[in-house]
């Protein structure tokens, strides 16, 4: 069954276009790359899935297991179990990190019709994920983003998603920024979650993480349209010729 | 247009000054400092925004209104059914409690603490001595009418344990209650208390208190205090407080409540060592107009002061902070600290912000500041990304604005009491 079907997904930002016609299938329990150089579009078409305000949907469609997903609001997405791992994750001051995950858990939950998870329980959840991901409990205490290193930030999204259980999830360049001993910690925690029930869209600009997640199919974006599919040794050719290469080819 | 309005003004002040003339002989206390203040009254009258202190500041929305007092309770009386109602919203406690309604101490209602004195005003009718200042026309307004109120004192290194001041206020459009409640606290040397004062009400009155506060040597006070005034109610409050060396003055003010309000903040930091901190945030809706203005007058050296005040307005409403600092020559090593923040969740709602520095020491640090904003829609969508409604995304930002300040508040109880406060403002308003 395919969970996410892009048709000729086109979007612009502030009058510009920057989507100029994506076409995707990504079906059930598939992690797919997506590539491409600085300004090819792709934060732009994760915003756009997760639905960020400012994106604007010229045309084309893209669906959730069938539904409309650019008519949902973006907690709605969620709750249909869409979740974006940020490439600069939001530092929320004065919102503690526990409150702000039960928060959430409870309100997908409710949205699914699912029961709420009590205090007791959710801090159980929470800290055996923890545990799992290499990171504190202490975690749970401080304010949401506020004063964590860029590491710490992209573990917390990993944090979030295992707590949240998506069946898609989009990580925008989730490896920028991070030492190898923290990327292999994140790609742990994604492939973790990897089964039948889960799909993946990994956004990077880098073939590194893909080491760690190996993607069942690579696409690579170029000006706002994907250029190239392939398997996981697409990434490794990028990785050695380059996109100034691949557009030339493409051209 | 403003000669109209002194005017209407002007009848609202005669019609207090008259009834102080009718109740003179029966009112309680000094006769001459009722005098004086009735004096002043008449000629300054009720403060117009001509008034520099009252730019912001209108208090016209009194003029149209018929005020009956409750002129030594001939006017306007808070019945028993609306008192067990407004009880009922009170929150619940177990511990001393004095309970006022539209001005009176009601003995029935109360329940007196054993550690320390309280008595009512109207049997110890004592005003404040020249620090007060009697020449400002609402302290004045006050000193004129006052009829009651809380005369509290802890004496030296007794621990208080926690005080609940409420105060209920009731009144009809067509005859509206006012009342001018004198409080009067001490606390002796080493003494400490947590006084929490929460004010509440329906339909159309005034409230207009002094309090007075003495804060003996190394003497500690934790002030909580709620202002939820019926929505159509006028709440001017003025808070004197006097802290002798090592004293502390800790206060954590929510304002949610009242058609118009201003709360004036004096503080005379007068013994070294002493510091003082007035927390205040203000949730303001529809037509609603609320000013907190603190003046903060540091005498001896080595003092620290704290004001932060945070504004959240939507609809119409608007906010209005005048705070200052005053240093006197003698108060070197003052470290004085001045915040005003506002967030503003509508188009409409404003705030107007002054700071005032005045320091004659040379060696001080003082700092102010403020800031304007709106929520940040990067953090909405990053909460509605998680599948956190909109609604509930804004209601948590606006918590998060005013973490700082609730979470600070040294009190279990007291810091529930303004939370809820805070929970049940924004559940039925548009945000």
């Amino acid at each position: 069954m395919v969970l996410l079907e892009i048709e000729g997904l086109r979007a612009e930002v502030e009058g510009k276009e920057i989507l100029r016609g994506i076409d995707l299938r990504l079906p059930m329990g598939e992690v797919h790359a997506i590539m491409g150089p600085n300004g090819s579009g792709k934060s732009t078409l994760a915003y756009v899935l997760a639905g960020r305000e400012g994106y604007t949907v010229t045309g084309g469609s893209a669906r959730l297991a069938g539904e409309d997903l650019l008519a949902m609001e973006p907690e709605a997405r969620a709750a249909a179990g869409v979740f974006l791992a940020f490439q600069y994750p939001v530092e929320l001051p004065g919102v503690g990190n526990a409150n702000f995950l039960r928060t959430a858990l409870n309100a997908v939950r409710r949205a699914r019709g699912e029961k709420e998870i009590d205090a007791v329980n959710f801090l159980k959840e929470a800290r055996a994920a923890l545990r799992r991901l290499s990171m504190a409990d202490e975690m749970l205490k401080r304010n949401v983003n506020v004063g964590f290193s860029g590491g710490e930030k992209k573990r917390n999204e990993v944090f979030q998603m295992a707590l949240l259980e998506p069946r898609l999830a989009i990580l925008d360049e989730t490896d920028s920024g991070l030492d190898i001993d923290a990327l292999k910690i994140v790609a742990e925690g994604v492939n973790a979650l990897r089964g039948p029930d889960f799909s993946a869209l990994v956004i990077t600009h880098y073939q590194r993480l893909l080491d760690h997640i190996v993607p069942d199919k690579v696409h690579v974006l170029s000006e706002g349209r994907i250029v190239r599919s392939g398997g996981p040794e697409l990434a490794k050719a990028l990785e050695a010729s380059g996109y100034a290469g691949l557009a030339a080819e493409a051209a | 247009m403003s000669v109209a309005m002194s005017t209407a003004l002007q009848e609202a002040a005669e019609g207090f000054a008259a009834r102080y003339q009718r109740l003179a002989p029966r009112l309680p206390g000094p006769a001459g400092a009722r005098r004086r203040a009735a004096a002043i009254f008449r000629a300054r009258g009720l403060p117009d925004t001509h008034d520099e202190a009252f730019r912001f500041t209108s208090l016209r929305p009194l003029a149209g209104v018929t005020f009956a007092g409750p002129a030594l309770a001939d006017g306007p009386a808070v019945t028993d059914e609306v008192m067990r109602a407004l009880l009922a919203r009170a929150p619940a406690t177990e511990g001393p409690r004095l309970v006022f309604a539209n001005g009176r101490l009601q003995a029935d209602w109360s329940r007196l603490p054993e550690t320390f004195r309280v008595a009512s005003f109207s049997a110890e009718p004592v005003f404040g001595g020249e620090e007060i200042a009697e020449d400002e026309p609402l302290v004045a307004l006050n000193t004129m009418l006052a009829e009651d109120g809380a005369v509290i004192s802890v004496p030296e290194g007794v621990d208080g344990g926690t005080l609940v001041l409420l105060s209920l206020g009731a009144g009809e459009a067509g005859r509206a209650a006012d009342f001018h409640p004198r409080h009067r606290l001490e606390l002796g040397a080493g003494a400490r208390l947590a006084l929490v004062e929460i004010a509440l009400g329906e339909g159309v009155y005034l409230h207009n208190p002094v309090m007075e506060i003495g804060l003996g040597a190394g003497a500690s006070l934790s002030h909580l205090r709620l202002q939820n005034e019926s929505a159509r109610a006028f709440h001017l409050a003025r808070l004197h407080v006097t802290l002798a060396e090592r004293a502390l003055y800790d206060g954590y003010s929510l304002v949610c409540g009242a058609r118009l309000a201003r709360s004036e903040i004096h503080a005379d930091i007068a013994g070294e060592g002493a510091r003082l901190a007035v927390n205040v945030a203000q949730l303001l809706d529809g037509e609603r107009h609320a000013d907190i203005t603190a003046v903060v007058r540091h005498m001896a050296p080595g003092c620290s002061s704290r004001q932060a005040v945070k504004n959240v307005i939507t609809g119409h409403a608007q906010g209005v902070f005048q705070g200052k600092i005053a240093v006197a020559r003698a108060a070197q090593k003052t470290d004085g600290y001045q915040m005003n923040q506002a967030l503003l969740l509508s188009d409409e709602a404003q705030v107007n912000s002054k700071p005032e520095l005045e320091i004659f020491a040379d060696d001080v640090k003082c700092s102010h500041g403020a800031t304007v904003g709106a929520l940040d829609p990067e953090q909405l969508f990053y909460l509605r990304s998680r599948g956190v409604p909109e609604r509930e995304a804004r209601a948590m930002l606006v918590r998060a604005f005013l973490a700082e300040m609730l979470d600070g508040v040294p009190h279990e109880w007291g810091r529930a009491v303004l939370e809820n406060a805070v929970d049940a403002w924004w559940r039925d308003r548009p945000l």
